[in-house]
C-alpha cells in the first residue's frame, strides 16, 4: 500500500448527485427532476459505522444504492482507497463489488425463494470465482456458522427462514468476499425487537471480528444512536449534519436535526413530549424550496434562509452543519 | 391522560375470558387466550407485543371484524355493558362508528380509493345520525378541522391517493370520530409513518381524547409510543396475557422476563446504559401458535425458566398491587 493510499479515507463521497428525471405529456417530454440525492459528500473510515438517517425521501436509501451502482449518479465522485471509481460501468463495478456490499431491508423480497441458502451465499464466490467448487461450499458452511445459522440448513429454502434467520442469510451473503464496507440499507427495520437487537449485535460482533465499516442507513434514531460512530442527518437530498455520534445525539446542532431527535418518543413514561398536533409537511422532491431546503418548516428561518442555501460547514467541535443561524 | 378523573366511571368496554381460535389446514387452534381488559372513559389502555402475539386479533375481535377463518369461541366483550357477541350483525352495524371505531395501521387500504374523503365521512355521519346530505356535510368539515387537516374544506374533496401518509392518517381518525364514537381501538396508527409525522398523529389523537373523553385502545410494538400515551399496559406474548400494570409501574418495576427482554433489546438511550453495550437480545423465536409449547410460551426462550415452567402454564395474578403477571418464578413482593 501507497503512503497515499494508507491514508486516505477508505470511502470518499464528494458532491453525490443523483438526479431522476419528470417526464410529462403525450411525448413524455422532461418538465423537471427529483434530486433525490443533491451534492452529498462524506468519508468513511475503515471499520467505522457512518449512519445516514433521515426520513422518507431523503435520499438515504438512494445514496447506497448510487454508491453500489445499482442506480446512476448524476454526478460527484466516489474514490475507495483512494483511487477514485472513474466510471460505474460493468467491469469497473464489478471489482469493486468485491470490497462493497449490502444487505436490504426485506430479506423476504432480496432472496430468491426458488434458490437454496446453499446457491444464495455461493452466487458471489461462484461469480467472482473464489477457490474451487469444495472450498467454495465448506466456505458457506463457515459463513453460515458465523451469521449464526446452522450449516445443515444449507439446502432449505427461505421460505422454512424465520425472518431473523433471512436478514442472517443476506448479510452472510454480503460478508461471502471478505468486503472492506457493507451498506446496510434499513436492514432491521422489518424484525421485531427481538430480533432486531439479534441482529445488530451480530452486525457489531462482525465489526469487531473483521473490521468491516458500515454504511448503515436508517430512519430510526434508537437504532443509530446504538450502533454508529458518526452519524449524517439527512434532508431533501442533502446533508444538513454530520457529527460524532456522542456530539450530536448530546447536541443536535441544525434545526431538522433537533426536530427529530425531538419527535422520538422516550422509554420514559415520566418524560412525555408534549407532541403538537399541528399539520408540518414534508415539501416534494419535485418542487423543493429555494434557499434551505428546509426553511419551510424551520422555526428560526429568516429571509436569507429562503433566498440562500447555507453550505456544509465546521462548527467549533468539528462538525459540519448547513444552517444560516446556528 | 386523562385517566386520574375519569378512575370512578365504569368502564365502557369490558372483555373477559376471550379466545379466538383460527381453523386452517393444520386444524383449529387459539390466536388470542383468555385475554381480558376494561377501559373507561378517557383512559388509554395500550395492548403491546410482537408480531403474531395476537394483538391485531384481539382488536379486531371488538369490533366483530374477524377475518373468516377466525372466530371468538368464548368469552364476553361488553359495550357499555351490552353483549357484543350476542348481538345480530344489524346491531353491529348500528354500533360501530357510532358507539366503537377503528383506526387502521395502513390508511391507504382501510380507505376506499374511488370516493373522496368527503364522501367517506359523510356516508358515515349520514348512516349513523339519520341527517341530510347538507348536515352530513356540515358535520364532515367539522370533523376534518377537528382534526386540523389543513385546507379541509379542499381536502374533503380528494381522494385518499392525493394525500400524504400523514394527511391519510388525519382523514382516517375524521373518518372514525365523525359520529362521536365512545371507544377509539387504533392498531399501530403511526407505525407507517416517518417519526416526525408520528409525533404529530400522536400530539392529536392525545390531545382529542383529552378533549372529547374517548376511551382508546392502542396496539403497539413500539414501547417508546407506549411510554408516552398509555395509562395503562398489556404485554402479549403467545396469545396470552403476561403482563399488565399502570405505565408507571410497567417501566419502574417490569416483573415478566418478556418484558424485560424488550426493554433490554430497545436501543436507544435508557438511563443507565451506556449505548456501546451489547442489546440484550431474546434467543429464539416465536412459536408459531399452532405449536405452542406446554406450560409457559415464553419458557423456551426464557433465562429463568425451570423445569416447571415447561410442565404447567402459570397463572396470572396479582404480582405487586395492581400489577399482574404469568410467571411461576416471579416470588410476590
Amino acid at each position: 500500500m501507497t503512503e497515499a493510499a494508507a491514508a486516505a479515507p477508505l470511502l470518499a463521497v464528494e458532491d453525490l448527485k443523483v438526479h431522476f428525471p419528470v417526464r410529462s405529456g403525450v411525448f413524455q417530454n422532461r418538465v423537471g427532476a427529483v434530486k433525490a440525492v443533491d451534492g452529498v459528500s462524506f468519508e468513511i473510515a475503515r471499520g467505522e459505522t457512518l449512519s445516514l438517517v433521515g426520513e422518507s425521501g431523503c435520499g438515504k436509501s438512494t445514496t447506497g444504492l448510487a454508491l453500489m451502482g445499482l442506480v446512476k449518479p448524476t454526478g460527484g465522485r466516489v474514490s475507495f482507497d483512494g483511487q477514485e471509481i472513474r466510471s460505474f460501468d460493468h467491469r469497473a463495478l464489478k471489482r469493486y463489488r468485491r470490497r462493497m456490499q449490502i444487505v436490504f431491508q426485506d430479506p423476504f423480497s432480496s432472496l430468491n425463494p426458488r434458490r437454496r441458502v446453499r446457491d444464495a451465499i455461493r452466487v458471489a464466490l461462484d461469480i467472482h470465482g473464489v477457490g474451487n467448487a469444495r472450498e467454495r461450499d465448506a466456505e458457506v458452511a463457515a459463513l453460515m456458522q458465523r451469521v449464526g445459522l446452522r450449516p445443515d440448513q444449507a439446502d432449505n429454502f427461505p421460505h422454512q427462514f424465520s425472518g431473523g434467520q433471512r436478514q442472517r442469510i443476506g448479510i452472510a451473503r454480503a460478508l461471502a468476499l471478505k468486503p472492506d464496507i457493507i451498506v446496510c440499507d434499513e436492514p432491521v427495520s422489518a424484525l421485531d425487537v427481538s430480533v432486531q437487537a439479534q441482529i445488530l449485535n451480530l452486525l457489531a460482533d462482525l465489526q469487531r471480528d473483521l473490521g468491516v465499516a458500515y454504511l448503515f442507513i436508517s430512519h430510526d434514531l434508537g437504532v443509530v444512536e446504538h450502533i454508529s460512530n458518526r452519524v449524517a442527518v439527512m434532508y431533501l437530498g442533502k446533508i444538513v449534519e454530520i457529527a460524532a455520534k456522542a456530539a450530536i445525539f448530546a447536541a443536535p446542532t441544525h434545526p431538522y436535526t433537533e426536530k427529530l431527535m425531538r419527535s422520538a418518543p422516550t422509554l420514559d413514561p415520566r418524560q412525555r413530549h408534549s407532541f403538537s398536533a399541528t399539520t408540518d409537511e414534508l415539501p416534494s422532491a419535485i418542487n423543493k424550496p429555494t434557499g434551505c431546503p428546509f426553511h419551510t418548516r424551520c422555526p428560526l428561518a429568516t429571509d436569507i434562509c429562503t433566498a440562500v442555501e447555507p453550505p456544509l460547514s465546521p462548527r467549533a467541535d468539528g462538525r459540519l452543519v448547513a444552517c444560516h443561524h446556528r | 391522560m386523562a385517566a386520574e378523573q375519569h378512575s370512578d366511571s365504569p368502564p365502557v368496554i369490558a372483555v373477559s375470558d376471550l379466545t379466538v381460535e383460527i381453523r386452517s389446514d393444520r386444524g383449529s387452534y387459539p390466536v388470542v387466550a383468555d385475554m381480558a381488559l376494561a377501559v373507561r372513559p378517557g383512559e388509554t389502555l395500550c395492548i403491546v407485543g410482537e408480531s403474531g402475539c395476537g394483538k391485531s386479533m384481539t382488536a379486531l375481535s371488538l369490533l366483530r371484524l374477524l377475518p373468516e377463518a377466525a372466530r371468538v369461541t368464548r368469552g364476553e366483550i361488553l359495550i357499555d355493558g351490552e353483549d357484543l357477541l350476542a348481538m345480530n350483525e344489524h346491531r353491529v352495524e348500528d354500533l360501530r362508528g357510532e358507539r366503537i371505531a377503528m383506526i387502521f395501521q395502513e390508511p391507504l387500504t382501510a380507505l376506499n380509493p374511488v370516493l373522496t374523503i368527503g364522501e367517506q365521512i359523510a356516508e358515515s355521519v349520514r348512516q349513523h345520525r339519520k341527517v341530510g346530505h347538507r348536515a352530513a356535510m356540515q358535520r364532515t368539515l367539522e370533523t376534518l378541522q377537528l382534526v386540523q387537516m389543513p385546507d379541509a374544506a379542499r381536502r374533503a374533496r380528494q381522494f385518499p391517493h392525493e394525500l400524504s401518509g400523514g394527511m391519510r392518517q388525519r382523514a382516517m381518525i375524521a373518518l372514525a370520530l365523525a359520529c362521536d364514537p365512545r371507544i377509539l381501538v387504533a392498531d399501530e396508527p403511526t407505525t407507517a409513518l416517518d417519526v416526525t409525522i408520528q409525533a404529530q398523529i400522536l400530539g392529536l389523537i392525545e390531545d382529542l381524547q383529552q378533549r372529547l373523553g374517548t376511551a382508546l385502545i392502542l396496539i403497539t410494538h413500539d414501547l417508546g409510543v407506549v411510554a408516552e400515551v398509555a395509562d395503562r399496559v398489556v404485554v402479549m406474548y403467545a396469545g396470552r396475557r403476561v403482563e399488565e400494570a399502570s405505565v408507571y409501574e410497567l417501566f419502574d418495576h417490569p416483573i415478566h422476563p418478556y418484558t424485560l427482554g424488550l426493554m433490554g433489546a430497545i436501543p436507544r438511550s435508557v438511563p443507565g446504559r451506556s449505548a456501546a453495550e451489547r442489546l440484550t437480545d431474546i434467543a429464539g423465536t416465536v412459536p408459531p401458535p399452532w405449536d405452542l409449547p406446554v406450560g409457559c410460551a415464553f419458557a423456551p426462550r426464557c433465562p429463568g425458566a425451570s423445569a416447571r415452567c415447561f410442565a404447567e402454564r402459570p397463572p396470572f395474578e396479582e404480582k405487586r398491587p395492581g400489577h399482574f403477571a404469568a410467571c411461576w418464578e416471579h416470588v410476590h413482593d
